[in-house]
């Protein structure tokens, strides 16, 4: 294995260290949620200890302080994702929500009844039903394009359904149910040449690799921090400017305005006209410091070291008779999800579980997903820069085990 | 290896997974509901054939996991001869086992259904046990549609 810290990172990870039905925790649920470093569980304890206040209001200290922490954070997502300003930076509670602001407000403004909305058939949830969400609404068009038995979006179709009627493109850039890495860059190239702009669901590919997203030229770009080693319930937006001033407000409230008066009201400049009301101070500043705590690694080194688990637990899944695995793209992500012969997915949950190894048993929020590959549900153990290949040897015996104990 | 399971996992339902019974589609049955679990896509149809209000015969297809599989299994047999009003007096003592917060639980009154007391340390897998009674429920209370546990 190359030379990546993996045993300092997870002396960095206090939950790493618990017991789980007497075992030590070996946690392979990642893609669901990851667990955080102490870096950002200290962030808040200290935000809350010292610094806290509301921002962008008061004169005071504590509120001047809160709001160079808050605004801190949003140049920290900036240069992260490399964008081109801060005012392209929306803080959100999560991609889903990112998604819903761009279909009710981007969408209502520019999509009317008879367009179309492209996106692929391995969409998580949160990327279908806004936009179907947004189809009632104005009786636009959700259209899907197909996938392939690996697990891969079929481009050649891809770029037979965007017409004179798209109007959005919306894909995931890595799914949270195979692991595909999609050709984002391709995409968007395609959905530019027609002028369409093209929304990327970045929640599962944030943590597993670098983003850049005037290097992708995508339109929008949404992820959540609960995946990216920050806390949950808060997420970023990223939109092109020109886009997101030309874009109606969100919510309404505090924050969001320059002036109000009973007669009109005058809209808060970008990016605060997507804030309404006070902001989820304490996890912004949670989200900056675990970009931190990942710039000090690398997420070119992150990336590499995860190939390497993948590929190793990839080779040892294998081996194992009667696994199959549901996801087999050539351009993958640290995911691998898959069924055994004759035991479902909740049985093998809850039988890893109790030796201590934490999986994800389901349909991962991708229900049509698991239509096309005739499964109810899959086994998704996924990966974390704080995973062994030690963790993997004792997930591949767990496996086997059980095996033998259904017969 | 999974020593913690065993009062889960009893051998009994190992053997109604790898031999579910009653496992066939009834042509000519008087009721056929579908029962569906959405959050770990359990899905079965029970069928039931009806002397009065005496069950006569019982029998299912689908899918699920092992506790899910053996859950409905046992209760074909056990339901067989059984009034409506009996098989509904099994369910809600079935439903007291399972999730009960009683100490003591009357594991005689359910006879062999006891092999399923085990879920109830398990809050995640109760719907997996119940799935099957829910569909009998709606299948005696004569709603012929497809019954969800969500």
């Amino acid at each position: 294995m190359t030379n990546f810290p993996v045993e300092k990172i997870r002396a960095d990870f206090p939950i790493l260290a618990e017991l789980i039905r007497n075992k030590p925790l070996v946690y392979l649920d990642n893609a669901a949620s990851c667990q955080k470093p102490q870096a950002v569980i200290d962030s808040i304890v200290h935000l809350y200890s010292h610094d806290y206040a509301n921002v962008h209001r008061g004169v005071h200290t504590l509120s001047v302080r809160s709001t160079d922490k808050f605004e801190g954070a949003r140049t920290k997502v900036k240069d992260f994702i490399n964008a081109a300003s801060e005012k392209e930076i929306i803080f959100v509670r999560g991609a889903t929500e990112a998604i819903n602001l761009v279909a009710q407000t981007y969408g209502k403004a520019n999509i009317k009844a008879g367009d179309e909305i492209l996106i692929t058939a391995m969409e998580h949830h949160s990327n279908i039903v806004p936009w179907q969400m947004l189809c009632e609404q104005t009786g636009a068009i959700l259209k899907v394009a197909p996938i392939n038995l690996q697990g891969e979006l079929i481009y050649d179709e891809f770029e037979k359904l965007i017409s004179d009627k798209t109007k959005l493109v919306s894909v995931v850039h890595m799914s949270n149910a195979l692991g595909t890495i999609n050709p984002v860059k391709d995409i968007i190239a395609a959905a530019h040449a027609k002028n369409i702009p093209v929304l990327l669901d970045g929640a599962q590919a944030i943590p597993h690799m670098a983003v850049d997203v005037q290097d992708l030229d995508c339109d929008f770009y949404v992820f959540s921090g609960h995946k990216l080693y920050a806390p949950s319930g808060i997420g970023v937006l990223y939109g092109k400017q020109a886009l997101l001033e030309a874009m109606p407000p969100y919510q309404g409230g505090g924050d969001m305005i320059r002036k109000v008066t009973f007669e009109e009201t005058e809209y808060n400049v970008l990016p605060y006209k997507f804030e309404a009301g006070t902001p989820n101070i304490a996890d912004v500043v949670g989200l900056g410091a675990a970009i931190d705590y990942l710039n000090a690694i690398g997420m070119d080194k992150i990336a590499a070291y995860e190939a390497e688990l993948l590929d190793y637990a990839t080779e040892k899944a294998q081996q194992i008779k009667g696994l199959r695995i549901i996801g087999e793209a050539g351009h993958k992500g640290a995911i691998l999800a898959f069924v055994l012969d004759r035991i479902h997915p909740h049985d093998i949950g809850t039988m890893l579980d109790s030796l201590g190894i934490a999986i994800r048993a389901g349909h991962h929020c991708a229900m049509p997903v698991m239509d096309f590959f005739e499964v109810p549900a899959t086994a998704r153990a996924s990966f974390a820069m704080y995973n062994t290949k030690e963790e993997i040897d004792v997930l591949m015996k767990g496996i086997q085990s059980l095996i033998e104990v259904f017969g | 290896m999974f020593d913690d399971l065993r009062d889960l996992y009893q051998e009994v339902i190992f053997d109604h997974n790898r031999n579910p019974r009653n496992f066939r589609v009834m042509d000519n049955a008087d009721r056929k509901v579908e029962g569906f679990n959405p959050l770990c896509g359990d899905r079965l149809t029970l069928y039931l054939k009806m002397d009065g209000n005496t069950i006569t015969d019982a029998s299912f297809q689908g899918s699920g996991c092992a506790i899910s599989t053996a859950s409905v299994s046992l209760m074909t047999e056990i339901v067989k001869g059984k009034t409506e009003q009996e098989a509904e007096d099994l369910f809600k003592k079935f439903h007291e086992m399972t999730t009960g917060k009683d100490e003591q639980i009357n594991l005689e009154a359910v006879g062999k259904l006891a092999v399923l007391a085990g879920v109830r340390e398990y809050p995640a897998r109760v719907k997996c046990a119940t799935l099957a009674w829910h569909t009998l429920d709606a299948a005696l209370k004569n709603e012929q549609k497809s019954i969800s546990t969500e």
